[in-house]
């Protein structure tokens, strides 16, 4: 046998160079194009409510931040306007977290119920109603959630007024309870349960098999295995997915504009009538805005633009890296 | 030197244990445990203040739980843990089907009254909200969303197609980013796309409220939807079939359009259906721009147009007993398109719907 001869000079891997023809060019082109144009809208977005809100921003600078008041020009001009934001952010996120405490512990054992202790037979379509509830339209849990879900939560507010009243947050200045935070939390968690549990289930179920059996094997109880095994691998997966149900609790307009009270003051007591989110709030304000109102609903809606944005973007960040993981 | 001994009596042989089986299989232990849940709730709903079917839910819940734990200590079962935290599980979900039962319920038996024949051939242009349900009809507000939610998916299906095409069969530098922007597009308030468009089409461009901008608006929303689910479907795609196209010398163009593509028809219609049903119900985009018209037109400029969820919305704020039972039954048709558009979608694309 003959060895061949080896060369002293360095070997390196042949560089495929890939020639290509026009048609395959323009094509390419056409799609980068499409490709760049649907993610600028990002930006566009960006662009065009700076754009319009700009002279917001400058007129009042970082009182638009802190301020709560919500107030056109008089038209005699005794009084000029006024705008502020800060009420309706902090409602925002009072009222996206109440969805958010409610809405985890459920989809955890939606997810945990339908990979893990559904029937077979049932599992497939409980997933696909969980599907069905995801597409209902806001302004339909809107109208339910005013006319069924509100006279049920007031009964609950006054239960937690009554039993934990002692407690800052159940507190009510005046004992109103309708169109409370508390209400709006409620109607939300149910809104955002079916991305939260979706996004959760999905992980949960990638849990490594061979490690649950080994539970099993050691004589673990199902929920050991549950304990042991799944929860602390589809962790990053669940706050990934609670993420993005905040997000969606963030931003939403028609079924909080229902069952929400506004009022343009930063309030913490979840019970009272008093509340507001920026979305329903420019919802609310955008049929009777003078030019110089709409601007400053144009700047409120790029803050709620950009809050979203970053919610967002850490929640696809988590959820990518949890199912690279998996 | 000391030897480690146990004594033989002292030595507990553990019950050898059967976890991949339910631990309280039997009927007799499950039918026992219910009737006396049963029972407990029923003096919790007696001496407490609870009331309703609700009541009566959660006096069972806490029942149930009093009675698993009193059971397990008997039974000095080791399993308390593992039985709670089952019937934890299950009574969370069960507890939210317990919103998703009611709100269909209500949609039906609420919206069925105001549904006639009329209801879908008039419009409102020469009724009220608040006459007699056989008046006046959605006509308008049904032709309205089609031809918004149409106009919306020619800009957005195919656009969103070029940027899954983008991603899987280009793959270029840029795929990375692309795939996370859009991610990161699907969690744009539909508030904020309402505004947007607002203020680049209505303000500057068509200097008046028009189906055009809703279209547009809604547009983005359903664009992230159809690039995602794209983007699934072509990475389904296999490898082979692409590398043989290649390997006959077809232009990448020609594999696409005549290999990639037409093996995923299906799937392509899927994305698209689901992200019409996405935003066949969004309220507050249209309201800032479509806006709502008493009218049935067909005129996508001039015009502002009704489409079903501003007519749900409308009825709802004009809150008389009528408006509210219109309200309902055009709930009632918006929530069947939906809801049907999804089933087609989940029957097309022929996998278990979920997995994604």
């Amino acid at each position: 046998m003959k060895l061949l001869p080896v060369s002293d000079t360095e070997v390196s891997p042949r560089i495929l160079k890939v020639s290509r023809g026009t048609a395959d060019k323009v094509f390419r082109g056409v799609v980068l194009a499409g490709a760049m144009f649907s993610v600028a809208v990002l930006g566009l977005i960006c662009a065009f409510l700076l754009y319009r809100g700009f002279e917001i921003f400058k007129d009042f600078g970082f009182s638009f931040f802190t301020s709560s008041r919500w107030e056109a020009a008089a038209d005699d001009g005794s009084s000029p306007a006024h705008y502020g934001v800060a009420a309706m952010l902090v409602g925002s996120i009072v009222v996206a977290t109440i969805a958010v405490v409610l809405a985890v512990p459920f989809a955890m054992s939606v997810a945990l119920y339908l990979e893990y202790y559904a029937p077979q037979f049932l599992k497939r379509t409980l997933v696909s109603i969980l599907d069905l509830v995801a597409s209902i339209p806001s302004v339909i849990w809107g109208i339910w959630g005013y006319t069924i879900l509100m006279p049920h939560a007031m009964g609950w507010s006054k239960t937690l007024n009554h039993w934990l009243g002692w407690i800052p947050i159940f507190k009510v200045p005046v004992p109103i309870f309708e169109r409370s935070p508390f209400i709006a939390g409620t109607l939300l968690a149910m809104m955002i349960l079916p991305i939260i549990t979706s996004v959760t289930r999905e992980v949960y179920s990638q849990a490594p098999r061979d490690q649950v059996d080994a539970a099993y094997g050691l004589g673990s109880t199902k929920w050991g295995a549950i304990k042991t095994v799944v929860l602390p691998f589809g962790k990053s997966g669940l706050v990934g997915g609670t993420m993005l149900g905040l997000g969606r609790a963030l931003g939403e307009t028609i079924a909080v504009y229902l069952v929400l009270n506004l009022v343009f003051k930063v309030n913490f007591h979840i019970l009272a009538s008093v509340g507001g989110n920026v979305a329903s709030m420019i919802a609310t304000k955008f049929g009777e805005a003078g030019p110089y109102e709409l601007k400053a609903l144009m700047a409120a809606g790029l803050v709620l633009f950009l809050l979203t944005l970053g919610v967002n973007f850490l929640a696809s960040a988590i959820v990518n890296r949890s199912k690279k993981i998996a | 030197m000391t030897v480690f001994t146990t004594p033989t009596s002292e030595l507990e042989i553990p019950e050898p244990r059967t976890p991949w089986r339910n631990p309280a299989k039997s009927f007799r232990t499950n039918a026992t445990t219910a009737v006396i849940s049963a029972v407990v709730a029923l003096l919790l709903y007696a001496l407490t203040g609870l009331d309703g079917v609700l009541g009566w839910y959660v006096s069972f819940v806490i029942g149930l739980l009093a009675v698993v734990l009193v059971q397990s200590y008997l039974q000095k079962s080791k399993n308390v843990t593992d039985r709670v935290a089952s019937i934890l599980v299950s009574v969370g979900f069960a507890s939210v089907l317990i919103p998703w039962i009611s709100l269909i319920a209500t949609v039906i038996n609420r919206g069925r009254h105001a549904i006639y024949v009329g209801f879908f051939t008039h419009d409102m242009l020469v009724n009220s909200m608040d006459e007699p349900l056989n008046l006046g009809g959605i006509s308008h507000a049904i032709v309205g969303t089609l031809i918004i939610v149409g106009l919306s998916t020619l800009v957005a299906a195919p656009l969103g197609i070029i940027s899954a095409i983008y991603i899987v069969e280009i793959n270029g530098k840029g795929a990375r980013a692309v795939r996370f922007l859009t991610q990161a597009m699907s969690g744009v308030p539909s508030i904020v796309a309402g505004l947007f468009i607002y203020s680049t089409i209505v303000i500057t461009l068509t200097h008046k409220n028009n189906a055009f901008a809703g279209a547009l608006a809604l547009a983005v929303l359903m664009l992230p939807t159809v690039a995602r689910t794209s983007e699934e479907v072509l990475k389904v795609v296999p490898r082979d079939l692409r590398d043989s196209s290649y390997a006959l010398g077809a232009t990448q163009m020609r594999t696409t359009f005549k290999v990639v593509l037409p093996t995923v028809r299906s799937g392509l219609i899927t994305a698209t259906i689901l992200g019409v049903a996405r935003v066949a119900g969004e309220t507050a985009p249209l309201l800032l721009t479509s806006q709502y018209f008493v009218r049935l037109t067909t005129n996508i400029f001039d015009s502002p147009m009704a489409s079903l969820p501003t007519y749900v919305f409308g009825a709802l704020r004009t809150g008389t007993e009528l408006s509210m039972a219109r309200a309902w039954g055009a709930a009632l048709v918006l929530i069947s398109i939906v809801v049907l558009l999804s089933v087609i979608a989940r029957l097309l694309s022929g996998r278990p719907s979920g997995r994604k």
